[in-house]
């Protein structure tokens, strides 16, 4: 049963959608610490750099691309669920999901190869840096993916369908925040 | 879907028909808001005395060295660390967190605002569930091999990341872990209650209509969430330091252990404002009610703690004068920390202007929020000496620094809780408290309080440092004179703890009596949950409320009852 307090919007902004920005907003905190001490760390230690060169920039470019792919069809998925077509927001947040699932797998091989390389977490605090924030990432991927096919699940049949915006949010934030780790990781000397 | 139906319009009929509910879905599995605001206060008070009974183990310990603690046995090195270390963590995450955030959040915010529940009950169930959880982890970490934490409450590596260090590794880890599991619990806590004040308020309630009380746990639920990420971010760190070696606090393989104390101390500051602030809102309610008058400067007030809120972001690296910060930062973080103290000093003058003039009864409730002000004064003002880093280097690490503390926590952390409780008691139960044993209670718990500090403060001015197992093992500080002043503080202690067994007896016979006596509004106070039974039903009211006016229209001129509730049209 919902609340009837659930139902009100005394700040014009519909509950559902105002909750999402609030997690956002904390988990931008969460990564936005994590980041600010690599930075720190990172401007501080040069050498780094030389690190950093291990990494596979292509690999790390290609999953960017991906991602970005995926968040595309999910603004699609959004705006078919908008015009009241819950099939389609469905397929096209299976198509995102996808998305979610070769970033995952690109993710995996490319970490199997740097440690076989012997660049594990605990070679220096670059690395520990590297996994940490990767892996927060990855598993901020893996999370939204298993929500997205729930919310497909229902939306299939046209049910509850301004979740599929709601989780649309959350998937742009997922997204935004590798635009910010791989350059810091991959790319910066 | 909700957004484009009316408010209120569909599912008024619900609240009618409850049926009876089983033990379980009722006590334990309720989603109802107030319910589990019962669970955060009790399961809070039950940390407390918990957290009381170390502080009482360690005090016999400084004062009667090496004694067989009546009801403890011998505090041995390593258990004096895990007690210390313990008290402090659990009287303020398991403590004033969920009894002044999430206890009177939950209780208070739909009741004030005129609705039936908070917007997200299931997720709100949630946050409790995994708060319980986190306390069970936290007391288990005692009873591991090695035995709970014992690095200090702000655990900085190098010491806590590693277990030939601490000797606690599994009880570092699960330390670590009960934090974290807290914080998400408060996470989806605070994410609930900044919804429900926004979105789910009663038609007619305005921005400025909404009680202080609210309002204050409103930012301080901010605060929190935009606070508490980093450190977040840095307990997932040293549990991997900890348990599988990464680097980030380790100076052996490039790590920085200062890292851990500025993500500490980011959150661990506005952490402060964030139980002061509910601490501060109950503190406003109550002044406005048993002084008859208006609140002072409303408007003012919200925009003051604004203010507070921003600066507090801004102070962290005062904790850390002595870290090797550049002099150049700390003459910064010492403006930064003197300026915040501006707001706060207006504050309370705010709270004067509001007494001022009015037309006081000195009810228990009354006198616990006044003592507040007074008490926390002390507090703020000490804390002056050790936002300056040319005193602070002097000062640091001292029993002044922990006398200070206290003087801040205390006041937000017991005396806020008792006020706001006595205060509500007849809301939630429906019964008056006995006012005798009220102030029986007050007077045995504020003298004995000082009685404690004081002494402390004293010790810390004669270079007392703190976290130190046995006092007779260092000639300065061996002194009959300063042994005499630990014992004072040790007796006083003893002295307030047995004063609370006044204040469990009270709610207890309050709790006994047979005739609800208390009535809809027995303090004749103007905010919306008094127009609700007591205690109110699931749903709160048969038809939820409608706002005509802000929360501190009392004595009004023209009008015969020196009160004017919300709800009353006109
Ligand atoms: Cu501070």
């Amino acid at each position: 049963m919902r609340p009837i307090a659930n139902t009100r919007m005394a700040a014009g902004i519909p509950t559902g959608r105002l909750a999402v920005w609030w997690v956002v907003a904390s988990e931008i905190v969460i990564f936005g610490g994590l980041l600010a001490s690599y930075i720190m760390h990172r401007i501080a230690h040069p050498e780094w750099g030389d690190q950093a060169a291990n990494t596979n920039v292509w690999l790390g470019g290609f999953n960017t691309f991906v991602l970005l792919t995926s968040s595309l069809t999910a603004v699609l998925s959004h705006k078919a669920a908008t015009a009241g077509n819950g099939p389609k927001a469905a397929r096209l947040l299976y198509a995102t999901c996808l998305g979610a699932v070769i970033f995952v797998c690109v993710k995996a091989f490319e970490w199997t190869t740097e440690i076989s390389h012997g660049y594990t977490i605990t070679s220096s605090t670059f690395w520990s840096f590297y996994y940490t924030a990767a892996g927060l990432h990855a598993l901020h991927v893996i999370a939204g993916a298993i929500i997205m096919l729930l919310v497909a699940e229902t939306a299939k049949k046209n049910l509850e369908l301004h979740r599929v915006e709601l989780i649309g949010i959350y998937w742009h934030f997922v997204d935004i925040v590798w635009i910010f780790l791989f350059p810091l990781l991959y790319i910066a000397k | 879907m909700a957004e484009s139906i009316p408010a209120d319009a569909t599912h008024g009929h619900d609240v009618h028909h409850h049926a009876e509910q089983s033990f379980w879905s009722k006590y334990v599995f309720s989603t109802d808001h107030k319910m589990i605001a019962m669970q955060y206060m009790f399961t809070g008070m039950a940390m407390a005395l918990i957290g009381g009974f170390m502080a009482y183990a360690f005090r016999m310990q400084l004062a009667f060295p090496g004694i067989e603690v009546p009801g403890y046995g011998t505090v041995t090195a390593t258990d004096y660390n895990a007690l210390v270390t313990n008290h402090g963590t659990i009287m303020i995450f398991w403590v004033a967190m969920p009894v002044l955030i999430a206890a009177f959040g939950n209780f208070l915010i739909p009741l004030m605002i005129g609705c039936d529940d908070m917007v997200f009950p299931k997720i709100n169930r949630l946050s409790y569930q995994i708060f319980l959880l986190s306390a069970i982890v936290l007391i288990s970490s005692f009873f591991v091999p090695g035995g709970g934490f014992g690095g200090g409450w702000t655990a900085y590596p190098p010491l806590s990341a590693k277990g030939e260090y601490n000797l606690t590794s599994l009880g570092s880890s699960l330390w670590l872990v009960a934090v974290a599991l807290e914080f998400v619990a408060f996470l989806l806590g605070g994410i609930n209650f900044v919804t429900t004040a926004m979105n789910a308020r009663a038609p007619g309630m305005k921005m400025f209509d909404i009680p202080i009380v609210v309002w204050l746990i409103v930012v301080a639920s901010i605060l929190f969430m935009a606070s508490v990420g980093p450190l977040i971010a840095g307990a997932v760190m040293l549990f991997m330091d900890q348990n599988i070696g990464t680097a980030f606090f380790d100076p052996d393989k490039g790590g920085d252990p200062v890292l851990w104390q500025h993500l500490f101390w980011f959150f661990g500051h506005p952490e402060v404002y964030v139980v002061l602030l509910p601490a501060m809102g109950i503190t406003a309610e109550i002044m406005c009610v048993f002084a008859r008058k208006k609140m002072f400067a409303y408007k003012t007030f919200i925009y003051t703690t604004f203010g507070t809120g921003v600066l507090s972001f801004t102070v962290w690296a005062h904790h850390q004068f002595v870290a090797g910060i550049d002099p150049r930062m700390a003459n910064i973080f010492t403006v930064t920390t003197l300026l915040i103290s501006i707001p706060i000093a207006e504050m309370c003058f705010i709270y004067i202007a509001t007494l001022y003039g009015g037309s006081i009864r000195l009810t228990t409730p009354m006198l616990w929020a006044l003592a507040f002000v007074a008490e926390f004064l002390i507090g703020g003002v000490t804390g002056i000496f050790l936002g300056a880093s040319g005193a602070d280097i002097y000062f640091h690490d001292t029993y002044f620094v922990l006398a200070h503390f206290h003087y801040t926590f205390f006041p937000i952390a017991i005396i806020g809780t008792f006020a706001g409780f006595t205060y509500w008691f007849p809301k939630m139960f429906g019964k008056m408290m006995n006012e005798t044993l009220g102030k029986i209670h007050f007077w045995g718990t504020i003298i004995p309080f000082n009685g404690i500090f004081i002494p402390l403060f004293v010790l810390g001015g004669a270079g007392q440092h703190r976290r130190i197992y046995n006092y007779q093992h260092f000639p300065d500080l061996a002194g009959v004179e300063m042994q005499d002043l630990r014992v004072f503080a040790t007796v006083s202690l003893i002295i307030m703890l047995a004063f609370q067994l006044v204040f469990f007896y009270n709610c207890f016979i309050s709790w006994r009596k047979k005739e609800k006596d208390a009535g809809k509004n027995p303090w004749k106070a103007n905010t919306l949950e008094w127009t609700a039974e007591s205690p109110p039903p699931h749903g709160n009211w048969p038809e939820l409320p409608t706002v005509y006016r802000g929360p501190y229209e009392y004595s009004v001129p023209g009008r015969e009852e020196d009160y004017y509730p919300q709800n009353v049209p006109g």
